[in-house]
């Protein structure tokens, strides 16, 4: 079994996995992968999902192996498909990231061991769409007729669409806040509603007063031609602390981390704060998931 | 109307949308070291109003791959099998559902696009997505 894309799992799939991965967070039940060998390989640097994904192993019991060569084999010149054969003899799973999208796909096309997408340049990171969910159902309780609010550049953020996949295919509330602009895509939210109905209100003005959990993502510099107008948007968008009075008492925020300075750090300590929880749980999240794809 | 010779073996793919008769050339790979007689006919007044481009090919008969290709630029296409200075079969193009070893993926971030890999598209309504990097496309993007 492979977990490539949110695409390919149906909500029973997912409940499987989320509600597994919470035996496993509450000490209920373990993953007994003993013996088995995960290859972990990053051709683009994230130092933090790849950490999760070892640890998460190694909680299974697996040993694991790591090759992660940044850029420099495809500056050698050895093409994908022969790295992957190679690597493949080695262990019994793989977790790739990627560049490129799709690279993962193309790699459950050349090797025949089970293979986990750890994020393929803007398309896909599923592992961490199922953390999202975990993150809300752990804190909730539940995803359904929640209202969540979406608040950041929802056109790059590519976790963000995989998350409102997620969000209509278990029936919540959704509202997509950003910066004129930086607004999600349109035939995205068209797919979800054909698959799933989906209902999403659409704002540029950071609202979220009703909302039940505040998803937060970091708005780019970058992203705007003129630095003052970066500067304006980026303090518009910031949660801060005096805000939250309006806000609803047991509002849960998530963030995917790094976070930079999109939320007030003096909000790190209030009760509000799920963030750094959402981080622990990729965890029994991941164990879940290599659980899934080896059994 | 311009006169063109009836061709004895070989393809005629009719009602192109106009302008892209150029482009089936391309598809169907008749490059400038073709042996055999072709004319491309552009902007032809069709019968039921509008134009149209024509193309004739000697010596080459177009498969349902092709037509398939064609059908993603020009989708009211018919082709006709010439045998003998007559037409021998006839079909229209038709949008296929799914599209493998065809096509190219426009997004320059799609792997298929740095490593080898057998293109595969996916229809969606009107649109494509592509197997790998999962984005969707118009069928004319494709070519
Ligand atoms: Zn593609």
């Amino acid at each position: 079994m492979n977990l490539i894309s949110i695409r390919d799992i149906d909500s029973k799939d997912i409940e499987g996995i989320l509600d597994h991965a919470e035996k496993i967070d509450n000490g209920k039940a373990t993953v007994d992968l003993d013996g088995k060998i995960l290859a972990t390989m990053f051709f683009e640097p994230s130092t933090r999902t790849k950490l999760s994904f070892q640890s998460a192993a190694m909680r299974c019991g697996m040993e694991v192996l790591d090759f992660s060569p940044g850029t420099s084999s495809l500056k050698k010149g050895e093409s994908f498909a022969d790295t992957l054969k190679t690597v493949e003899g080695y262990a019994d799973a793989l977790a790739i990231r990627h560049p490129k999208e799709g690279a993962v796909r193309l790699a459950s096309t050349v090797i025949k061991k089970p293979v986990v997408n750890g994020g393929d340049g803007g398309n896909q990171h599923p592992t961490q769409t199922l953390i999202d969910l975990f993150s809300i159902k752990k804190t909730k309780g539940r995803i359904k007729d929640l209202n969540i609010t979406l608040l950041g550049d929802l056109k790059h953020a590519r976790t963000m669409r995989s998350l409102v996949y997620g969000l209509g295919m278990f029936g919540a509330n959704v509202t997509l806040v950003s910066p004129s602009g930086l607004e999600m895509d349109k035939k995205y939210l068209e797919e979800v509603n054909d698959k799933f109905g989906l209902n999403v209100k659409i704002d540029n003005k950071p609202d979220y007063s009703d909302a039940d959990v505040l998803y937060v993502c970091r708005i780019q510099a970058e992203r705007f031609a003129d630095p003052y107008e970066a500067q304006s948007v980026m303090e518009k968008f910031r949660i801060k602390k005096a805000d939250l009075k309006d806000a609803k008492e047991d509002l849960v925020i998530l963030h995917p981390l790094p976070k930079i300075n999109e939320i007030e750090s003096s909000i790190d300590e209030m009760p509000q704060a799920k963030y750094f929880e959402q981080a622990h749980y990729g965890i029994p999240l991941r164990q879940a998931v290599l659980d899934y794809i080896l059994r | 109307m311009l006169k063109v010779d009836t061709i004895e073996m070989g393809t005629v793919v009719d009602h192109i949308k106009p302008g892209k008769g150029y482009k089936v050339l391309e598809i169907l790979n008749i490059v400038e070291d073709y042996p055999h007689r072709v004319a491309l006919m552009m902007h032809v007044p069709s019968k039921q109003g509008g134009t149209k481009d024509i193309v004739k090919i000697e010596g080459k008969i177009v498969d349902k791959s092709a037509a398939d290709i064609i059908a993603l630029i020009s989708p009211g296409s018919t082709i006709n099998i010439i045998k003998g200075e007559k037409v021998a079969d006839k079909f229209k193009v038709e949008l296929p559902d799914e599209l493998e070893n065809a096509g190219k993926c426009p997004n320059p971030n799609c792997i298929t696009n740095s490593e080898k890999a057998t293109n595969k598209f996916k229809k969606e309504s009107e649109s494509y997505r592509c197997y790998y990097c999962e984005r969707i496309f118009k069928a004319e993007e494709l070519v």
